[in-house]
């Protein structure tokens, strides 16, 4: 049940090195017997820090990795051209040039720019032949509430604008009230309506009341054809944690073990500490493999991550810690 | 590798906690110890050396004791013993206090010195092991802190022999150590050989926290020292964790000597998964089960039963993920499993292993160390309980595994064995949960978690797995005694005679077994005279065959632990109110037997005593004890099981009610021997209990010699505990027969008990009656 594929490089897009997920019918009996158990969940993710640790180039070349993972992101009410501008061009040159050089890492940028549908065209224009892929928010983000005919319109919308990767938000009310069958049909036509684009499924995991509701949403999207399952908008009061991020992986690989298919994961919001993307990282290498560690099946949505790496990345090449001045802003 | 090559592979790259800092503490030291006796090191002697397995290297020289040594341990001990008990609760808890700080204070240090000597990996020593045991100290500065408040009839036993395993060499230590101080005991303690230096940094704890000389000595040295110990005439209790076979020995060696003793020995805990576990986590669970501290803990949920129906799931599964397990260098923080203990440890493994040829082996295909001892994680499927594998502890990185079909199966194949230490059950029904717990024949047992230690919660064993807790209020029994002296038991002769009986119509008593009477198997009886010479009757003589008929009535009747307190407390006033309608008729019988005039008294006790049960069968409670997770560890008291009680000779019928009452309103059936030389009050009570509602099995009396009765039930291996209040010297016999299974004993050594007084009833019979099972729950959703 293997698909074949070749290994990550060069380009970042999804489809380049992926067989997409075609999904599959719903099948209530697997999401039905999924089960989540949270304080085992918790000792794990709890002791997992503990457990992984990197040092020295290893951990130099982590954060270098965690940087190609990153989808630098602005979702802000405030957002102009000005500023998509400025925070493509952090996307393109993410870190100082001559740290780069020193790890012998040039070219690194991060892994997409995740935008509001609005700035979809400053962002394509300002990333044009860097390579980096533009990923929108749509659907009536961050609540999802909007009328459901728009929330599709706007996915064609972005699509048309040249958005390449749209982050959806799921209906919470369906997982709370175990409508899978709807979440199923919405999921399905919302994937059907990006097209060639691929598909990241906001569960909001912070409003989805228990870990085993998020296993079994995150089931459902992946069966209604997500490419990513995403963690969180960033808005909701609680976003990625470990404890979510170990449920959705676990549904990940029982997905890839039962129909051969890899589906990417981004976990977003509350990811701001070098350390921490360290942690994420060894915590896919653990429970998804190697394969994983790729900007087609794993994106961090994060906006401050990127800072405190360059910081650590400057304390790696000149063994002096480092100050926030000494690097450029998006 | 350059970063980039790095960045292309994601390989984790070496992540070594330094060791300097403890290789420099050693040879500060002179890199080779004596023993700390009286407050002060010896001179070190070159006998032995302690060895890094990760790699092989020296890390120091220790001295191996000699009898003087152990004797100078022990004098020390005695001589500064009254003085640290005197010192009061509050005066040890500022010590023990202060020992937990500097153990905080020197963490790292001890947390490296672990790894270094004994190869567990630094992350288990580093966030488990070294926690824990400062966890420990503080839990019993608070326990010294309230001892003479809430333990107002302890006191302490006075000098405490304590021998350690090499599996958790400084957390064993402090579970003997910081009770035992606690209580106002003084210790000898003995590492085991493999791994000392964390007790010669612990000595250096002790100096720091200015201890009063002689309340800690530490003597270094093999299995030789440990007898020395164990031998040693002035010392009043031994503590040991080790091997079952090692126990078995220091049971029959103790047998006789008034020592205290309890005993935490070895297991091979099931790991149940039922279908409806989440497996993922359960799998993970066994990482921390059988791979922690490369399996060589003695709690390690070693036998893992799966339901049949996600067996095949949960292989495959588990294949994968004990293929990512990293083994190498245990001082890397990038590692799971670090070094067998010693090359000794690691062939013993490869050649169990090797000896087996049942179900299929898969070898975790990880890249190995090329030096040290190393041993990749295992798994052995398919196999069945008459596997050698499946009984015997492998001590290893070894998981076995066999599958089940329904909930009952799986405690039948759970309890298959002769041990009895934890089990672990993962299941998201919380109905199957608390309906298996309580079935699981183990002193620990996890649900949907593995491995859970606290202070305050209690562990240790029952079966085979030993005797005695160690943390939480349970743990304290161990190093405490009841305040008083006792005095010697004068031997209790029955009357001699030669005249007929004063009424000629015969009543021949039996034997009482299953709920009826029964001749006794080898047909003969024996005459009862009373004072004047008249006599009374004859009493059956039971053998040993008797006795095993007894135990298997008893066994029978094992839904009686399956029944309420409130309906035992039923049956005990039962027992009770007909026992008191034929008040005279006993008085008469019972002063007739002895040729006093207590009589009356007498059964007037008997009747207040089965009140007394009657009143605790339904409130000697449990408790939740305060763990530090979200979660509650529910201390649950269970009946011990089958318990034999040789009666005292000397109060007919108060010593046989004050055996039976507490064994039965725990729960435990009972086989009682009755008074040897007035029986014929006992043979009288079991019309009693015919009429009380008593279910047949639950209550057996046999009559007949101590002396010949002690050894078949104290080594009868389907007896839980023997009892003995006989003024026959049988308690070294009853010891030292009951290593066969390993059975509780709690024998009077020649000692009287007032049993019309308060020392005649209570809590130390209802302790006696239980064995404390924690079983850990942890929730959230």
């Amino acid at each position: 049940m293997q698909t074949p594929t070749t290994t990550a490089e060069g380009h970042q897009l999804p489809t380049a090195l992926e067989q997409r997920n075609p999904g599959m019918d719903l099948d209530l009996d697997w999401v039905r017997t999924v089960q989540a158990n949270t304080s085992a969940i918790e000792r794990r993710a709890k002791t997992l820090p503990g457990r992984r640790s990197v040092k020295k180039d290893y951990q130099a070349a982590w954060l270098c990795k965690a940087i190609s993972l990153i989808d630098l992101t602005t979702l802000s009410g405030d957002d102009s051209e000005g500023r998509v501008a400025r925070l493509c061009a952090k996307a393109k040159q993410p870190v100082r040039a001559d740290i780069l050089e020193a790890l012998g890492m040039t070219g690194l940028t991060t892994g997409a720019v995740c935008v509001y549908h609005d700035m979809i065209e400053t962002a394509v224009s300002s990333l044009k032949g860097s390579g980096i892929p533009v990923a929108a928010v749509s659907t009536g983000f961050p609540a999802g509430l909007s009328p459901y005919h728009l929330r599709i319109a706007e996915i064609g919308e972005s699509v048309k604008a040249g958005a390449e990767e749209i982050d959806i938000v799921i209906t919470r009310r369906h997982v709370l009230q175990g409508n899978w069958q709807a979440l199923y049909n919405e999921m399905k036509e919302m994937r059907e309506a990006c097209g060639d684009a691929h598909v990241k499924a906001i569960l909001a995991t912070g409003e989805l009341g228990t870990l085993r509701n998020v296993a079994r949403a995150s089931l459902v999207c992946m069966m209604a054809g997500a490419d990513f399952i995403k963690t969180s908008t960033g808005k909701e009061s609680v976003n990625a944690t470990l404890p979510v991020s170990l449920v959705m992986i676990r549904a990940i690989r029982d997905y890839y073990d039962r129909t051969g298919f890899r589906v990417g994961y981004k976990p977003a919001g509350g990811i701001s500490k070098a350390k921490d993307s360290l942690v994420y990282l060894s915590l896919i290498k653990d429970e998804l493999g190697d394969r994983w560690l790729q900007p087609d099946l794993f994106r961090f949505g994060a906006s401050s991550l990127l800072g405190d790496i360059e910081r650590q990345l400057e304390h790696h090449v000149t063994g002096q810690y480092s100050a926030n001045y000494r690097h450029a802003m998006a | 590798m350059t970063v980039k090559e790095i960045f292309d592979t994601m390989d984790y790259g070496p992540a070594p906690e330094s060791a300097a800092d403890a290789l420099a503490w050693i040879v500060d030291q002179g890199a080779a110890f004596g023993h700390f006796i009286d407050g002060d090191w010896t001179a070190p002697r070159k006998d032995f050396q302690s060895k890094n397995p990760a790699n092989g290297e020296t890390l120091a020289d220790l001295t191996q004791a000699s009898q003087d040594e152990v004797n100078a341990a022990t004098k020390a001990a005695r001589k500064a013993q009254p003085k640290w008990e005197g010192l009061g609760g509050h005066g040890r808890a500022k010590y023990l206090y202060a020992i937990a700080r500097l153990l905080q204070k020197h963490s790292r240090l001890f947390a490296v010195l672990e790894t270094l000597d004994n190869g567990k990996p630094i992350r288990e020593s580093r966030d488990i092991d070294i926690p824990l045991v400062q966890r420990h100290f503080y839990y019993h500065a608070g326990m010294a802190q309230l001892m003479e408040a809430e333990l107002p009839d302890a006191q302490a036993l006075g000098v405490c022999g304590q021998i350690i395993p090499w599996n958790f060499p400084l957390l064993m230590l402090a579970w003997k150590v910081a009770p035992a101080l606690a209580m106002g005991n003084t210790v000898v303690l003995k590492p085991a050989e493999y791994t000392s230096l964390t007790a010669m940094a612990f000595a250096d704890i002790c100096q720091q926290a200015g201890l009063p000389a002689g309340v800690v000595n530490i003597v270094t040295g093999d299995g030789a020292v440990g007898e020395m110990i164990t031998a040693h005439e002035d010392i009043n209790k031994v503590a040991f964790t080790g091997s079952t076979d090692v126990g078995k020995r220091i049971r029959e060696a103790t047998a006789g000597s008034g020592k205290s003793l309890t005993l935490e020995l070895g297991g091979k805990s099931p790991y149940i998964v039922f279908e409806d576990a989440d497996i993922d986590s359960a799998i993970e669970g066994l990482v921390d089960a059988i791979w922690f501290n490369q399996g060589q803990v003695c709690c390690a949920g070693s036998r893992l039963l799966v339901q049949e129906g996600i067996a095949e799931t949960f292989y495959r599964k588990l294949k994968t993920r004990m293929d990512g397990l990293r083994i190498g260098n245990p001082l890397d923080k990038c590692i799971d499993v670090g070094a067998i203990v010693d090359p000794v440890q690691l062939q013993a493994i490869t050649d169990m292993v090797a000896g087996n040829t049942d179900g299929e082996t898969h070898r975790a295909p990880i890249e190995m160390p090329v030096e040290g001892c190393f041993y990749p994680p295992t798994l052995i499927t398919g196999l069945a309980p008459s596997s050698k594998l499946m009984q015997e502890e492998i001590f290893g990185p070894v998981l076995v595994s066999t599958t089940f079909r329904t909930p009952s199966e799986a405690v039948a194949l759970a309890n298959n064995t002769r041990y009895g230490l934890a089990a672990t059950l993962w299941t998201e029904n919380v109905n199957l949960a608390l309906d298996i717990a309580p079935k699981l024949v183990a002193g620990v047992v996890w649900v949907n978690a593995t491995n859970l230690f606290d202070a305050a919660a209690g562990f240790g064993g029952v079966r085979e797995s030993g005797y005695g807790r160690e943390g939480g209020w349970e743990g304290l029994a161990a190093y405490t005694k009841p305040k008083g002296a006792p005095k010697a038991l004068k031997p209790v002769e029955a009357f001699s005679g030669d005249k007929g009986p004063s009424d000629p119509l015969d009543r021949t008593p039996k034997l009482y077994v299953g709920g009826k009477q029964a001749r006794p198997d080898g047909g003969y009886s024996q005459n009862i005279y009373d004072k004047s010479g008249a006599l009374l009757g004859q009493a059956p003589i039971a053998n040993r065959k008797d006795v095993r008929n007894a135990v298997e009535a008893a066994h029978a009747a094992k839904g009686w632990s399956g029944t309420t307190g409130h309906l035992r407390a039923q049956i005990l006033y039962y027992i009770a109110e007909n026992l008191s309608a034929r008040k005279d008729e006993f008085a008469t019988r019972v002063n007739l037997l002895t040729g006093g005039k207590t009589g009356a008294a007498e059964v007037e006790t008997s009747i207040r005593r089965l009140f007394t049960y009657a009143a605790w069968a339904d409130k000697y409670d449990g408790q939740a004890h305060g763990v530090p997770i979200r979660g509650v560890a529910l201390a649950m008291k269970e009946p011990v099981g089958v318990i034999g009680a040789l009666c005292a000779d000397d109060a007919p019928l108060l010593g046989l009610i004050s055996a039976m009452a507490p064994a039965i309103a725990m729960g435990n059936r009972a086989v009682l021997i009755a008074s040897e030389a007035f029986p014929l009050a006992a043979t009288d009570f079991y019309q009693v209990l015919d009429t009380s509602d008593v279910p047949g099995g639950v209550v057996n009396i046999l009559t007949g010699s101590h002396a010949e009765l002690a050894a078949p039930l104290a080594s009868h291996l389907d007896v839980d505990a023997v009892w003995s209040f006989s003024s026959s010297n049988v308690s070294a016999e009853i010891e030292r027969a009951s290593a066969g299974n390993l059975k509780r004993t709690w024998v009077n050594n020649g000692l009287a008990r007032d049993w019309m007084g308060t020392e005649g009833e209570g809590r130390t019979f209802l302790q006696a009656a239980t064995e404390i099972k924690n079983i850990w729950v942890p929730y959230g959703e």
